[in-house]
Order: C-alpha cells, then structure tokens, then sequence
C-alpha cells in the first residue's frame, strides 16, 4: 500500500526537484500523445524542443517570445508571494499595448527622444489602470481578486478590439483591423543586426534584477513575504497589508503593461488584434514552475517560450493542432502541482501484515 | 484480581524524524487510584497519552490491560477497553445539543435518542456534575463542556479516564467540583490518569505520580508527601531555578488609559466591550483573569490597533489618544504586544528566526533606507536566542520547528529587546515549561523595574498572582476592579471571573457574596 505522510519540516530539495520532474513527466506525456496522434514521437519530440532552437536566430527569436512572458511572470512572481492571486497579467498587457500604440501614434512623424521612454511609460500606466482598477474592487469592496482580475481580461480585450476596429484603426489601412505603423523613433532598437531581438531584452534583464533585490534585500520585499504566508502576523506586526497589496497590484500591472508597450514597439511595430497569443496566461505558469524566484523563472519562462514556437513549428513540419501549445502548458502546470505534494508529503511503501485488519475493525 | 495492574506500560518507545518523544517508557496504574503524569513540555506526556487511547503507534513496549497484552490501533478499540479521553481542546459541534453529540461518539452504542438523554441526565447527576441534555453546546460554559465531554466517557464501560490539562479552562470552583468527581469516580474502582501542570492540584488530588523528563521516566512519587518544590525539581532536573521570588511595585505616571471603551460584536461568537476602565502605570504589571472567550481577544485587538473602532475616543497611551492609529504608528508610540498564537500570529511558522526577529523589530535598527541590513538581523535573532536560552538548532531553523515553549521565550525576548514603553501580553507562559516559565517572569520583572508598563491577560492564576501588581478579572466583556494580590482571595477572584463583580472593598459583601455564587450554583444545576 502506498501512504503519503506528512513531513516535518517542508523539504527545500523536492522545492527544486519538483519543477524538474515535472518537466520530465511532461516529455512522457507529450512523447504519448505525439505517438496517440499517429506521429514519430521521436520526430516530434525534435521539432518540438530542438528544432525551434537550432541556430542563432532560432535562438533570438526564442527570446523575443520569452520578454514579454517574463515581463508578466516577475510581476505576477510578487503577487502570488502575498497571496494575491491575480490572474490579470493578460488583460493588464493589452491595455498597456493599447495605451502605449494611442502614445505611440502622436509622435509618428516625430524624431523626439523623449518618445520611445513616453511610449513605454504609457504601456506602464496603462497595465496599471488595469491592475488598478481590479485592486480598487479587491481591497475596497473586497471582491475576489481572481474573479475580477479574470473579468478585467475579457474587459481589456474588448477594449483592444474596439480600438483598432474604431479609433487607433488606420485610416489609410484599406479597412484592415490595425492602427498605422509605428514611427521610427518609437519603434525599440534591434540589438542585433539581422535578428528580431530587439532592446526589450535589457529591460527583461532590469527587472530581473530589480525584481530580485526587491524580493530578497528590501524590507517592502519582506513585508510581503510575511503577508503572503500569515495575514494575521503582519497585521500584528503592524505592516499596512492594504498598501502592499496595492502596491504589488500596480507593479505588476505596469510590468505587463511594459510587457504590452514592448510587444507593439518591439515586434510588431503597430497595434494588431493577435499580439498576445496568451502570454499574460502563460506567466502564471512561468512563475509557478519558477518557484516564485526571479532566477527560476527566467529559465521557466525560456522553456514555455519555447513550447510557443515549438508550437508553431509542428503545426508547419508536422501538421499538428495549434492546441498543443496549451496542452503542454497545462500538462507542465498539472504536474508541477502534483509532484509539489512531495514538498510536504513523502511516500511510505507499507506492507498490509495478515491479521492486522481484523484488530483493526471498526 | 487485586495484585494486577489496571494498566501497565511496559517500555514504551516512540521515534519521530529529529526526536525521541519516549524512550523506554514504564507506567503503571493501580485500581482506584488517580495517578499523575508530569513533565514539562515536550517531555513526552501527549505521545504516550495518545499512544495509550489509540491515536498514534508504538515502535516498541508493550500494554498490558488489566493483565492482559492489548494492541490498541483505533481509539475505538481503546473505547472498547474503557479508556476514555478528554482532551485539552474539545471536540464538540456548537449547534448540536448535549445529546446529539454524545451520540455522534458513541455510534451505535448511544441507542435511541431519548434513553441516552435520560442516561446523561441520569449520569451526570449521580458524578456531582448536572447536565440538561438539551441544551446546544453553544450555550455552554467551558467547564459545562467539560463535562460533557467527561460524561460522554462515563457513559461507556469506564475503567480509566484520561484527562489532560483539564483545569487549564476552570474557574478556582469549578476545579472544586470536578476533584469531588473525580474523587467519587475513584471510589467505584475506576481510574484516572491527570495530567497537569500545576503542581499544587496534583499534590492536592493525585495519589501517585509518574514523572517524565526529555522523554525518560525520572521518577515516582505519592505527591501528598512532597511539596510543590519537590516535584518540579523532579521534572526539570538540578540545574534551573524554579522560583523567584516577586517584589510588587506601585508605579509611576499613567502611561496607558482607557476610559469608557464598548464595542460593537461584529462576528457571532464576538464579546461586546462594555465600558471598560483601566490604567497602566509605568513600571507596573496589571494582570486579568478570566475564560477564554470573555473579550480577552477584543481587548487586545483594541489595544494593539488590530482592531481600530472608529469615532472611539477611549484609549490613551501617554496622554495621547490613540484610537484611530494603526498598529504600526501605536508601536512607535512604545508598544509591544506578545499574542496568544505563537504559530501563525507572533512568529510567521515558515520563516526562519531571524526573519521572525524582524517582523517586530524593524525599528530597531535593522532596516536601513528600505534595504534589510542582513548581518544586524542575524545578530539580533543571535542574541535573541542566546540571552532568552531558546533551544534551537540555528537562527536559520523555522519557526514551526521550535517547541512551543522555545518559541514563546523567542517571541517575548524579542518584544522585550525593543525595550517597550507598554508590553501587551497575552498567555505568556501557556504551555511553557517551569524552566521556561520562570525565564519568562523574570525577563518580564525586570521590565517592569526599568519602566515599562505591563498589561498581562492570562487564564494562568498562578501566574497572574506571582507576577501581578494589580490584580483583576474581565467577564463577558467587562472589567472588574484593580486589587493588589495580597488582599485579593481567590474565591473573590473566582467571583469576579464569573462576572459577579460585586463592591470590592469590604471583606463582609465578600463572603455574602460567596454564598451568593453557591446559591447561583444551585439553581442552575437543576
């Protein structure tokens, strides 16, 4: 028989492991269903994981598609540590990528310097607006934080659609559903010649760092630590758990509207309905399977990015569905949460001794 | 028959990861008689207890059950034997009556509703401790649960009742009432296993005792021919000191007033503040008694600023109205505060100790310009440990981790070390060995000597009565009169514990008033 006992103290060892099996595990199903929809698992296990990553460029893209995830994932990292589970970080992008297009379009024709930084910083306050208003119905009307923050998303879609289907639509566009191509001097510049991989990347790498020191050096950090796993001992200690949770809300909305703002200066250098293929969702799972820490979501992060194009990809080699992406999303996120049990749990192999059960009647 | 035991214990052994809660284990108890089990936290005396009633497995040792070996996997099957339990924490539904919770134990032994309401009638008058059995047990006093949770046992077989820590949640008579019990109990051949930390009941009640220290028997007494003095040095061994003696001070300068404080109950199970006054001079320690759950907690709240009470203008530390500031300002206004909960209120369980010496101490230094300043952290959870002896392995070890009486000298040491103006403390020695305890008090003494006010809420009277320099009680959410100790009688403090706060000065009113109580007593009991 197979018993689960709980440990005495949390183990730190399974903290790690865990993402790491559940990984693996990951690697078994999607070898399993590969194999279930009549392709070479081996073949497909390489088009999937290898191929999108080959060469340098494949490389760089891979970045391009992590930045904005792990924009998301830091910010969504410092919410879930004070337990506030905002789910938001799709919705808090698309405002800020809305807002940030609306900056962007005044300085078309402009070669201000000041452009590209208020570009970015509307992305900011737009995300904020976001996150703002969910944290408004949260902490004064006390509404549930995931509830709102899941609504707020469909809310700011529909504000994206409406924008580029009415007033950010280009009006020399032949009609498409897009806003007017970008300025020069609001466009982010290209690191290196012949990628894609644009300045976003520094900025990644700032608020890693950022995120980071907050998280582990300042005492803000700490008070949401505590508030994240004992309400009542901040209270007693006196920490203002509304302030902070408000605080963590509006960073992390700023952070996915950054997220936003970069996607449109960076990638596609205009607004258009399809520029976020689920990444504000997929942060959730980055920060869960990064454990919440800036470093271990970075490489989370890089490893769903390249689920995304390896995605891609085996709808073009292999003729796969688009909803692979998201089964080995959700396969990740399903394990991962299963082997967590092992942080807390171990397992205990018992022998069932004859006898024993008629003693143990009743 | 009368040469075997009614339970031998017979090298019991226990092993958790990191410890040995009982090593070679042997315990006997005769028929008849109330045998005490004594230890200091973490000796060990909750393992054995629910290895005996089921709950948990022995590594190694065998029972023998009036001469007979006996596997006891279940608590049904310690049931089945006659061994009853009453735990420290009741286990009883609130809205259900007296009747249906005994039922909902017993299963199919209760029977039809109504013959097992005539039997708890029956019962529980026959042991001296009345109970309607249609009353819901929201409606109880603690003691009244009590009872019911004794009854429930009586109700079975009954060769053995173990009880533990029964008098923690008593009023002075209602001890009273339960020893004429447990005395009656004895009489018809039955025994009981006592488990407690106050030394003067065991001596009083308990005709043999068994002592374990670090989870090893130490030794054996008859506690009606040793002293209080004696037993305890049994069971923290020669190397602490396990008294010291209190001066009472008088006091200077008001530093925390309250005039006038009432709430509102806001939750079911709230207690209203009705017109609470009460003062805290600098370099004096104010005790109250009382039940749990007669305001005690709304108390604090609304002293710490958990709670604030807007458009409230009642509370005053050093002649400043302090109503409507939070916690954090009340703090800086010389404010420390021990909680009740150590785990999950004082001390964060998953943080290691130094974090948890930060949580309160961040003025002290530890924070510069928002930037923790590590290494000032660590040496204050250093010293923390060091002066207040907390054993642990590190100041990276989690709280949850420590014993609960490790723990509470941690968090007292580091309310303490702030050097408070006004030290909130709730329950500062519950659950804490003597070693401890007496840690506790003195570090609490000197305190109170450089001039901090005290305000000390405890159900400990022991306590309250060694280290008080007024003394008084709170009840359904009102406040008695302030007395000093000394001419203040427990019977009086009894009284005013169950809220019948009478004129406190004349010592005649006071024995009227003792009569009173009893007649109260009576008329209840029908």
């Amino acid at each position: 028989m197979i018993k689960l006992t709980p440990r005495a103290q949390a183990s730190a060892k399974w903290g790690y492991l865990s993402p790491v099996l559940a990984v693996f595990l990951t690697l078994i199903a999607a070898t399993v269903l590969f194999w279930g929809l009549g392709k070479d698992p081996q073949l497909a296990l390489y088009t999937f994981f290898i191929s999108p990553i080959e060469n340098w460029y494949g490389i760089t893209e891979l970045l391009v598609v992590a930045i904005p995830i792990l924009l998301c994932a830091y910010g969504l990292a410092l919410c879930y540590r004070a337990s506030i589970w905002n789910i938001g970080a799709e919705g808090q992008l698309l405002l800020g990528a809305v807002v940030a297009t609306t900056m962007a379009l005044q300085f078309v024709d402009s070669n201000s310097f000041w452009a590209m930084p208020l570009v970015l910083l509307a992305g900011m306050a737009g995300g904020m607006l976001c996150s703002g208003i969910s944290a408004f119905l949260n902490l004064r009307l006390n509404c549930n934080e995931t509830l709102v923050t899941i609504m707020m998303n469909y809310i700011a879609l529909n504000t994206l659609l409406w924008a580029v289907y009415g007033p950010l639509k280009d009006p020399s566009g032949y009609n498409f559903p897009e806003s007017a191509l970008f300025g020069d001097s609001t466009l982010l510049p290209i690191l290196f010649e012949g990628t894609r991989l644009h300045f976003g990347l520094l900025l990644v790498i700032l608020a890693l760092v950022i995120v980071w020191v907050f998280m582990s050096k300042t005492f803000l950090g700490f008070q949401i630590k505590v508030l994240g796993l004992d309400k009542p001992a901040a209270r007693m200690a006196g920490f203002k758990e509304k302030k902070l949770a408000a605080m963590v809300f509006l960073v992390s909305g700023a952070l996915a509207g950054l997220a936003g703002a970069v996607i449109v200066t960076g990638s596609t250098g205009q607004l258009i309905p399809a520029i976020s293929p689920g990444y504000g969702y997929s942060a959730i799972i980055v920060a869960f399977l990064g454990r919440l820490h800036p470093v271990g979501i970075t490489l989370a992060g890089l490893l769903i990015a390249l689920i995304f194009m390896g995605g891609e990809m085996s709808q073009m080699v292999l003729q796969l569905p688009r909803a692979i992406t998201g089964i080995l999303q959700g396969l990740i996120l399903f394990f991962l949460l299963s082997c967590d049990v092992m942080i807390r749990y171990r397992i205990v192999f018992t022998v069932k001794l004859p006898g024993f059960t008629a003693a143990a009647k009743h | 028959m009368s040469n075997v035991k009614r339970l031998a214990m017979q090298g019991i052994t226990k092993e958790y990861p990191g410890c040995k809660a009982n090593d070679q284990v042997f315990l006997d108890i005769e028929h008849g008689e109330i045998h005490a089990l004594l230890g200091e936290n973490g000796a060990g005396k909750s393992t054995l207890m629910k290895m005996l009633y089921g709950v948990v497995k022995p590594d190694a040792g065998s029972i023998i059950w009036n001469g007979s070996p006996v596997s006891i996997d279940q608590p049904a099957i310690a049931r089945g034997l006659g061994i009853g339990m009453v735990f420290q924490h009741f286990s009883l539904f609130e809205t259900l009556t007296v009747t249906e919770n005994i039922a909902l134990v017993l299963g199919d032994q209760a029977g039809h509703l109504k013959t097992l309401a005539h039997r708890i009638k029956a019962t529980s008058e026959r042991y001296g401790m009345p109970l309607d059995p249609e009353r819901r047990i929201s409606s109880l006093s603690t003691g009244e649960r009590q009872r019911v949770e004794i009854v429930r046992c009586l109700l079975l077989d009954l060769q053995l009742l173990i009880l533990d820590e029964p008098t923690s949640v008593l009023t002075p008579q209602e001890v009273q009432d339960l020893f004429k019990t447990l005395k009656k109990l004895t009489k018809e051949g039955c025994s009981v296993l006592f488990i407690s930390h106050k030394l003067h009941e065991v001596t009083e009640l308990c005709d043999s005792a068994t002592i374990l220290r670090a989870g090893k028997v130490t030794g054996h007494c008859i506690p009606k021919n040793e002293t209080s003095e004696s037993i305890a040095r049994m069971m923290v061994g020669d190397d602490i000191a396990i008294s010291n003696e209190c001066k009472r001070a008088l006091g200077g300068d008001v530093f925390a007033s309250i005039e006038g404080l009432s709430t509102q109950s806001i939750g079911q199970f709230d207690i209203a503040l009705k017109n609470i006054n009460l003062q805290v001079k600098q370099g004096e320690i104010v005790g109250i008694a009382g039940i749990a759950g007669n305001g005690q907690e709304e108390l604090l709240k609304a002293l710490s600023g958990e709670e604030i009470h807007r458009n409230s203008q009642a509370i005053k530390f050093a002649g400043q109205f302090v109503d409507q500031l939070s916690p954090l300002k009340r703090r800086r206004l010389g404010l420390a505060f021990v909680p009740e909960d150590r785990l999950g209120r004082g001390a964060v369980p998953d943080l290691d100790l130094c974090d948890n010496a930060l949580l309160t101490s961040f003025d002290s230094g530890l924070v510069q310009n928002g930037f923790l300043k590590k290494s000032k952290i660590v040496q204050l959870a250093d010293k923390i440990i060091k002066q207040y002896k907390v054993k642990t392995p590190g100041n990276h070890t989690s709280a949850a981790s420590l014993s609960g009486g490790n723990l509470q000298k941690f968090i007292v040491g580091r309310e303490i070390d702030q050097e408070p103006k006004f030290l909130l403390m709730s329950h500062p020695t519950w659950g804490v060995d003597i070693g401890a305890q007496v840690a506790i008090h003195e570090a609490i003494l000197q305190l109170r000597d450089r001039g901090c006010a005290i305000l000390i809420i405890s159900e400990d009277l022991d306590e309250l009565y060694k280290i008080s320099d007024r003394l008084g009680a709170i009840c359904d959410g009102s406040v008695s009169d302030f007395l000093v100790p000394e001419v203040l009688p427990l019977v009086k403090l009894g009284q005013w514990m169950a809220g019948d706060f009478g004129p406190s000065t004349e010592p005649k009113t006071a024995t009227t008033a003792a009569t009173k109580t009893v007649e109260i007593g009576a008329t209840s009991h029908d």
